[in-house]
């Protein structure tokens, strides 16, 4: 392959290439590994979502063939302070003898089996002064303000955001609209659940962990332990899905804590029931929109309320207010408040803020355009933020206005049929909505290798979550060097490999752009030793093993992070809307999907193919929101309902249709990393829900605010 | 994980001096036991696999009656061309239920031995809620909690929980029987009265929430009966939330017979409505004569529907299980 064919490898449609590895199964994952000497751990979870432990026998336990031990909290050894990350919660585990969750650890069995480990565990004998639970509705609200205000919220999104006056501008508005919207509590439910496997050798740590940002672990590991955060090795190559649940949790603590207390290696796979209560979800959230809009629908005032669960102790936001630059208006007012009860601890899932936020935003744009008389896309339209309606910069890049453009066409959206044509059993309807994201960017590192043998090797911590990531780095390799793709590898998944950031987020944009500007080093070092262009050629040429460019891509000002665009001097976010065809069978209550639209503005795509799949595997994720999926509690224990993927409905192959087409505007964002790109993520889940409802509505004439949208809540609302 | 003991008894003689054990459990597909097993719901001593039991998986016809042996598995039973052609609505019921790779293992004997989907009795010991089932005497949360999926006929202070068998349903529909073999020999009963409703249970004097069958002691379904009726037509309906590997809100399996429009008999059977198939004695009864129409099945419907008595959660499986009804009748006599 020539050097000109190579820099073509950047937007073409190419195979991941370690699929063939999980198609044999020879994909390591974490769980796959077990050091000589390791023994398995089990938690005993609390009984009671409330109270406080009064004793725990674990003599019955114990005596368990197998069986080498059962920790308490005082068996710990001593813990050094917990760091505070994003979304990730700061109480050590079994520390103190309250109890804020049901199923929060209060003991870890380890044993030379798991048969051993689990048939221990029920023995271990808790003695609980229970309390009463506190359940939605009836927790304390708490208004948070400002990021420093009581030390607890560090979240940079979510803050109350008033220009104007909003019950003034709502009073005097010609139209006016007002709802409230619901969305259930929903687990992240990974395939792979997590897991940790600790190893101590002397103040040496190695854990092979299931985890979306390894970098996270040796600082966390260094403050508790007491260690050196070089002394903390983390293999991770492949996590079996994360979906924003495999960040930093107290099992992973509690692994490397039981391990040191041993003196073996420990491995703590966590059960799917396990999962419920440990590694967060995406809270009940209760959100009311008011909007007031002239006779033409151009919005003069929006006011968004904002209310979701979290737990008594952890604090997390769902700052669905963060949809708030979506559209021009003059007279804006958001605020949040959180509720606590006996809960876990939530955290970030599946396009966290504007997941949410856009179920009611959208959806209530949709009801608005209903009142006003108008089409919901020239709404939209009418409504256009030529630049960002909070901060008044520039976009960095935002092609929405195309995205709607070619989406409509390819849906057929003008000329489509209106509410309630009948086929059969089912009356079809159609709807749209708007997605907007926010864009997080965090500094990324990779070294990159030119041999005398014309092979490169990329090398950077990245994990693989599955959405094809080194993929991409081969691309961006292929064509800043000028190699074949097929000469290019990549070594990842070990904290050995240079340190980058996290795969939530956008971790094309810090590891992508870390690969091009460190390919863009190497082509300079490589130049000053040979004049020859052809890269191979060159480095033969100057007789050296190889070449190396090692380079950390930076942000503005030297931040660690940045959100929304930072001190650019830009505003940066990334668009799209999408069309759905609904079928509803009113006898039944059944919703079907029968095709769909999305099509999106998300600056420069690297790989069609991958990202086609992720916008793909996110719109079904959209569908199971809008019709499915929900968590419950039991209204007296404060048990999740069902642990599992039985009574937890995500959808199947069989809800989504093969007539779903996913369209990328051409795009080349310049200001929001070095290769064009910006993140994607789950982006193609957001705006469904309030696409489906509003085509629920246009097949049936009800609104249902309140997802999903069952055949009890349809039957209900159509009596 | 309890230590048990495992035999694969080749004969049927075997298999029942097996189940005399204390503590001994029947396996057969083991998709369902396993799930009891993990969740703490069952602990046996003993598992007597009766897969291999010689004949016990054979579909055949035997004169006017179709016989099909309790080992066939739900793929083989809902594939096969004789109850395509004489058991439409089994067959359909069979490819509705679960997954295919469950289906694969399944058997048809076991499917109608499995117990509640109720999440609250499908939750992993130690259970921190009452559920009468899993602790008789303990209360049942689910009728003061979530009540979406109870019962609507024949449930009692003790226990709403509904049976989530869909073959169940169209066994019940085509007046099949259950052929019951023990160490004391054979006897058939009506797969209609093969199951209770906590009511009957309590009006014969047992618990409400345990006595979920007729089965005795050490007895094994062998094979289920069903009569040919060449005149009739069925069908079966599954309502759920998502297209596949789901449990039903409500299910509908009909049987028609008609006559230039007119129906000459009627046989509607509802799923995840009670703890057992529930017939439509009263619309069975009122519609035959009549011509097959949406109005005049809706009002015989309703008097059957008189008898639904709902929770807060499950008011609307009366409308749902009225209409789901309805529609499987017009969908088999179309």
């Amino acid at each position: 392959m020539s050097s000109a064919d190579a820099r073509t490898a950047v937007g073409s449609a190419r195979t991941r290439i370690e699929g063939p590895l999980k198609l044999t199964g020879a994909a390591r994952y974490s769980m796959d590994n077990l050091p000589p000497g390791t023994l398995y751990a089990v938690l005993v979870g609390a009984t009671v979502a409330s109270g406080s432990v009064v004793t725990i026998d674990v003599a019955e336990a114990k005596a368990v063939a197998g069986v080498v031990s059962v920790l308490t909290g005082e068996d710990l050894p001593p813990l050094g302070p917990v760091l505070e990350f994003p979304g990730a919660p700061v109480k050590k585990p079994m520390e103190g003898d309250q109890i804020h969750f049901e199923g929060q650890a209060v003991a870890i069995v380890l044993a030379e089996t798991l048969e051993a480990a689990e048939e221990a565990r029920p023995l271990v004998s808790v003695a609980y002064a229970a309390e009463p639970v506190v359940l939605p509705g009836a927790g304390e609200r708490q208004f948070l303000g400002a990021p420093d205000g009581d030390g607890t919220v560090w979240w940079p999104y979510g803050q109350p955001f008033a220009r104007g006056d909003s019950a003034a501008a709502l009073e005097s508005a010609p139209v006016r609209f007002a709802a409230s919207y619901v969305q259930p509590s929903r687990h992240h439910n990974p395939i792979e659940t997590s897991g940790t496997l600790a190893s101590w050798d002397g103040d040496r740590l190695t854990l092979w962990d299931s985890i979306q940002a390894s970098m996270l672990l040796p600082p966390m590991f260094a403050s508790v332990f007491g260690i050196d955060p070089a002394d903390v090795h983390v293999i991770a190559p492949f996590t079996g899905g994360g979906f924003g649940c495999k960040g930093f949790w107290m099992h992973q603590l509690l692994a490397v804590a039981a391990a040191k207390a041993v003196g073996r290696p420990v491995k703590l796979h966590l059960r799917r029931g396990d999962q419920y209560n440990a590694t967060g979800f995406q809270p009940l959230m209760t959100q009311r929109v008011e909007l007031g809009a002239d006779a033409e629908g151009h919005l003069q005032v929006y006011r968004h309320r904002v209310a979701n669960i979290t737990g008594m102790v952890e604090t997390y936001l769902e700052a669905a207010t963060e949809v708030k630059a979506l559209y021009e208006c003059p007279v804006i007012d958001t605020a949040q408040e959180i509720e606590r009860v006996t809960v876990g601890m939530p955290s970030p899932m599946r396009c966290p803020n504007e997941g949410p936020g856009l179920w009611a935003l959208e959806s209530a744009i949709n009801e608005l355009a209903h009142e006003v008389g108008i089409d919901p896309l020239e709404l939209r339209l009418r409504n256009y933020a030529e630049k960002d309606p909070l901060t008044g910069r520039p976009w960095s890049s935002k092609k929405l206005r195309e995205a709607y453009a070619e989406g409509a066409e390819l849906f057929g959206w003008h000329g489509r049929p209106r509410g309630g044509r009948r086929d059969g059993n089912w009356l079809i309807g159609t709807g749209m909505a708007s997605a907007v994201g926010g864009t997080m960017r965090m500094p990324g590192t990779a070294r990159v290798r030119l041999r005398s043998d014309g092979s490169v090797l990329i090398e950077t911590d990245v994990q693989d979550i599955g959405t094809g990531l080194q993929t991409l780095l081969t691309q961006i390799a292929a064509d800043e060097i000028g190699v074949p793709i097929d000469n290019i590898d990549v070594a990842w998944g070990d904290s050995a490999l240079p340190t980058t950031g996290p795969i939530y987020g956008s971790s094309t944009m810090h590891t992508g752009s870390a690969v091009a500007l460190a390919c863009r080093e190497l082509r300079r070092e490589l130049a000053a030793l040979s004049s020859l262009a052809d890269p191979i050629e060159a480095v033969r040429a100057a007789g050296v093993e190889e070449v190396v460019g090692e380079r950390t891509s930076q942000l503005p000002g030297g931040v660690e992070v940045d959100h929304d665009g930072g001190s650019t001097g830009f505003s940066m976010r990334t668009f799209g809307a999408s069309f759905v065809e609904v079928a509803v069978d009113p006898m039944l209550g059944l919703v079907r999907l029968r095709r769909a639209v999305g099509s999106y503005s998300v600056g420069r795509i690297i790989n069609p193919k991958t990202a086609r799949s992720q916008m793909l595997g996110s719109f079904a994720w959209g569908w199971g929101k809008a019709t499915m999926e929900a968590s419950e509690l039991d209204p007296t224990t404060a048990r999740w309902l069902s642990k599992d993927l039985a009574g937890v409905h995500i959808p199947v192959n069989a809800d989504i249709p093969g007539d779903i087409t996913i369209n990328f505007v051409d795009e080349y964002d310049h200001h929001a990393s070095p290769i064009g790109a910006k993140g994607i993520g789950e982006f193609g889940s957001v705006g469904i829900d309030a696409a489906v409802a509003e085509a629920v509505f246009d097949a049936v004439g009800v609104r249902i605010r309140e997802l999903p949208i069952t055949p009890k809540r349809l039957l209900d609302a159509l009596a | 994980m309890k230590r048990f003991t495992y035999d694969r008894p080749q004969l049927e003689g075997g298999a029942f001096s097996l189940l005399e054990q204390p503590e001994a459990s029947v396996i057969a597909g083991g998709t369902e036991l396993l799930n009891w097993m993990r969740l703490g719901i069952a602990e046996p001593d003993h598992l007597v696999d009766i897969a291999r039991l010689p004949g016990w998986g054979e579909i055949a016809l035997d004169g006017e009656t179709l016989r099909i042996g309790a080992l066939a598995t739900l793929n083989k039973v809902g594939e096969h061309p004789l109850v395509d052609a004489h058991a439409r609505a089994l067959g359909e019921a069979c490819l509705l239920a679960a997954s295919a790779q469950l289906r694969n293992r399944a058997t048809i004997g076991g499917n109608v031995l499995q117990r509640t989907r109720c999440v609250y009795f499908r939750a992993e010991a130690p259970l921190t809620w009452g559920c009468n089932k899993r602790q008789p005497g303990s209360g049942c949360a689910a009728i003061a909690g979530h009540s979406d999926d109870a019962a609507i006929f024949g449930w009692s202070e003790s226990c709403a929980a509904t049976h989530p068998s869909d073959p169940l349903v169209a066994l019940a529909c085509l007046d099949a029987e259950a052929e019951l073999h023990s160490a004391s020999g054979v006897r058939r009963l009506p797969v209609c009265d093969l199951h209770l409703s906590q009511v009957e249970a309590e009006a014969e004097g047992e618990d409400g929430a345990t006595a979920e069958n007729r089965l005795e002691r050490g007895e094994l379904i062998a094979a289920y009966l069903i009569p040919l009726r060449p005149a009739s037509r069925s069908t079966y309906l599954k309502v759920r939330d998502r297209q596949s590997f789901a449990y039903s809100r409500v299910t509908a399996a009909a049987s028609v017979e008609l006559e230039d429009g007119v129906i000459g008999a009627l046989r509607i059977a509802l799923g995840s409505v009670a703890q057992r198939p529930w017939r439509l004695g009263r619309a069975e009864q009122a519609l035959v004569g009549e011509r097959l129409e949406e109005a005049s099945l809706l009002a015989a419907i309703e008097r059957d529907m008189e008898e639904a008595r709902t929770l807060p959660g499950s008011d609307y499986k009366r409308r749902l299980a009225r209409n789901a009804a309805i529609r499987a009748v017009m969908a088999a006599g179309a």
